[in-house]
């Protein structure tokens, strides 16, 4: 099966079909290898236990800026290739961005409360985070409003397309301004500074949220497939019940006026 | 495996990660399940697509 043949809707129910349940077996298990090597994981000579809160805040942050990306080559494909899955794509993917996204807000601050002594820093990496949950709403919302699905799709691709400016302005915060929020510690240049014993678990469980968001995306692509399906058939249906109670009352016009002559 | 003085900073962290994760599967699954009901219902209408198939194909 190539690419261009995923184009059709009916296809990629059936591949859907086919491979979610592989995706989920292999999000479980190395999900549940994660949180073992998570649990088990020393402590930080300065930050003691709390180093645990980030082996789910670090993957939720990396999946909050990485599922934006997703939904801005997914609305390149709507707005340039008009490829028929691009819109389902980018609709799907909001709402388990905006999720990663409040995990990785709540999780920083339950972080911060014990290391900073504070839960919430309006410094740039945190505001730049917090605009980009925002964006994440606004787009839902955006797609909640506009019934017809082709004219949402292109709003919402240019929206997206706007706010992808926003994930350098994310990524690079700690670089420009001078912010409470440490310095990039595994994708860096020169290597990461971390030590095996927390990369290793950290790598585990950001691999495994990577899965456990590539087999909702595609969960939640098919239901929009099938939401969109209900739709036209649903319109299929409002045309008929139209058509034929215009075809009876115009039969009924017409008998009228032949016992009327 | 001690928690230290955090430890309900660490509890709620991961409690809170299990949650959101576990509505959006669960949003996910009832939304499937949602679809595939009236589909089957306008299937039972004689509800059909342009192309002939069942309403439920690849479903």
């Amino acid at each position: 099966m190539s690419l261009i043949d995923l184009a059709n809707p009916t296809r990629f129910l059936a591949l859907t079909a086919r491979v979610l349940p592989w995706l989920a077996g292999a999000t479980v298990i190395l999900l549940a290898i994660g949180l073992y090597q998570s649990a088990y994981a020393p402590d930080d000579y300065q930050q003691g236990a709390t180093v645990k809160i980030m082996f789910i805040h670090v993957p939720n942050a990396w999946l909050s800026m990485f599922v934006w990306g997703v939904m801005s080559i997914a609305s390149l494909g709507t707005l340039v290739w008009r490829h028929p899955l691009a819109d389902v794509a980018a609709k799907a993917a909001a709402p388990i961005g905006a999720s990663f996204t409040f995990l990785a807000l709540l999780t920083g601050s339950l972080w911060g409360r014990p290391m900073w002594g504070t839960y919430w820093e309006w410094d740039a990496r945190l505001t730049s985070v917090l605009i980009l949950f925002l964006m994440y709403l606004g787009l839902m919302a955006l797609w909640r409003a506009v019934d017809d699905p082709s004219r949402a799709a292109r709003a919402a691709a240019v929206l997206t397309l706007v706010g992808a400016i926003n994930l350098p302005i994310i990524k690079f915060s700690v670089d420009w301004w001078n912010t409470l929020h440490q310095p990039a510690s595994v994708m860096r240049m020169g290597g990461s500074t971390l030590d095996k014993s927390f990369l290793i678990p950290l790598l585990l469980m950001a691999i495994g949220f990577t899965l456990l968001f590539v087999t909702l995306h595609l969960a939640a692509m098919r239901n929009e497939i099938l939401r969109r399906r209900v739709r036209s058939l649903q319109m299929m249906q409002a045309s008929r019940v139209a058509f034929s109670s215009e075809v009876g009352a115009g039969s009924r016009q017409e008998n009228a006026s032949t016992g009327a002559a | 495996m001690s928690l230290g003085p955090y430890a309900s900073f660490i509890v709620t962290s991961y409690a809170a990660a299990a949650l959101v994760v576990a509505i959006l599967i669960g949003w996910i699954v009832l939304d499937y399940r949602n679809q595939t009901r009236r589909l089957r219902e306008l299937d039972r209408s004689g509800v059909t697509r342009r192309s002939g198939r069942s309403a439920m194909d690849a479903s």
